[in-house]
């Protein structure tokens, strides 16, 4: 028993119990989605979190001691994002044939993201640290939480709010896109990696490869879009 | 496998130099991303090992949010206290950004889509 005990306690301390948990955690999800068919409001991520959510819980572990195991796969999003120039570079003359229409649905939907976020925020009376905090949530988390430091918000709530629009665009943004008869791939890519970046990105390659192209190519785009464009936006809203 | 995996993590290290370097409002592993697209225009076309290294990456990328996605219960409180403006919002904003996004791709580039 006291065996039992020891190695627990070495265990639950050492960055392996993490880093199985976060591995069997997504297995879980995984199967749990490809059971029901690939639904998507059955979301790999979110179950994942959950699941891991409820663990730490239980197990009373701070999310400092998780993250030390499960550092080693967050590590490999940069990795990941860097291996996304692929599909681009595959769907280069399917990108350069429609530069122009890329660029202004981009930015239209850049705007849209930041004022509907911000309108709708402050409508239900959001605090003016709330309103910055998601004005960037559409992008990818490294930026957007820079870009709500510099507006008054709290990086870390960012952070958050970015993994929730991105899981939230990867549950819905089929079935919005299906009901408004948008079926080009291209387009459909674009939306998702414009509204919910990576995550997006991830269910747009469980898709297609154009749509992961696209969406890879929103996803950069918007993030420069709005790394620069929300600072200028902000000082005329505020 | 593993030189184009190097390859594709000296891009994101020379991705970070180039951030750091010139001060730019981007993260390191995007302006990797354009670092490679380069060598693939210089190179003229993706090596087979190199392309079924970034699918491998990319097959799994959904996992790769899990550990960020869980730091969540660090702010169950503040989500808490103003969980109707945040969650009105970011259902709301999602959704229209979607909607405005593919819509207006689809008007733009008529003629070039492939449904």
């Amino acid at each position: 028993m006291s065996n039992l005990q020891e190695t627990w306690v070495y265990l639950s301390a050492s960055p392996l119990f993490h880093l199985t948990a976060t591995l069997v955690a997504f297995q879980a999800a995984t199967w749990v989605f490809e059971k029901s068919g690939r639904n998507p409001i059955l979301n790999p991520v979110l179950i994942s979190v959950l699941l891991v959510v409820a663990l730490l819980t239980a197990t009373q572990t701070d999310y400092a001691t998780y993250f030390e195991g499960a550092q080693f796969v967050h590590f490999l999003l940069g990795p990941a994002t860097v291996s996304l120039a692929i599909p681009l570079y595959r769907q280069l003359y399917r990108i350069r044939k429609s530069a122009l229409a890329i660029l202004v649905s981009l930015l239209s939907g850049s705007l849209v993201a930041i004022l509907s976020a911000v309108g709708v925020a402050w409508v239900f009376g959001g605090s003016p640290e709330v309103l910055a905090s998601i004005a960037p949530k559409s992008v990818t988390a490294p930026v957007a939480m820079a870009v709500a430091e510099q507006l008054g918000g709290l990086p870390s709530l960012t952070a958050v709010v970015v993994i929730v629009t991105g899981i939230l665009g990867a549950m819905l943004g089929g079935a919005v896109l299906d009901l408004a008869q948008v079926k080009g791939w291209n387009a459909r890519g674009l939306a998702m990696g414009t509204a919910s970046h990576g995550i997006g990105t991830a269910r747009a390659l469980q898709l297609n490869e154009t749509a992961g192209a696209f969406a890879g190519l929103a996803m950069g785009l918007n993030a420069l879009a709005t790394a620069l464009l929300l600072p200028i936006l902000w000082g005329l809203l505020f | 496998m593993l030189p184009y995996l190097t390859l594709i993590f000296v891009c994101q290290f020379l991705g970070e130099i180039v951030v750091g370097l010139l001060g730019l409002p981007v993260p390191g592993p995007m302006v990797g991303m354009v670092l490679l697209f380069l060598y693939l225009l210089i190179r003229k076309g993706v090596a087979q090992p190199l392309g079924a290294t970034a699918e491998t990456l990319q097959k799994y990328m959904s996992l790769l949010f899990v550990p960020a996605g869980a730091g969540v219960m660090l702010h169950f409180r503040l989500l808490g206290e103003a969980l109707v403006p945040i969650g009105a919002a970011l259902l709301v904003s999602t959704v229209a950004t979607i909607l405005v996004t593919g819509l207006m791709m689809r008007w733009l580039a008529k003629g070039n889509s492939d449904e």
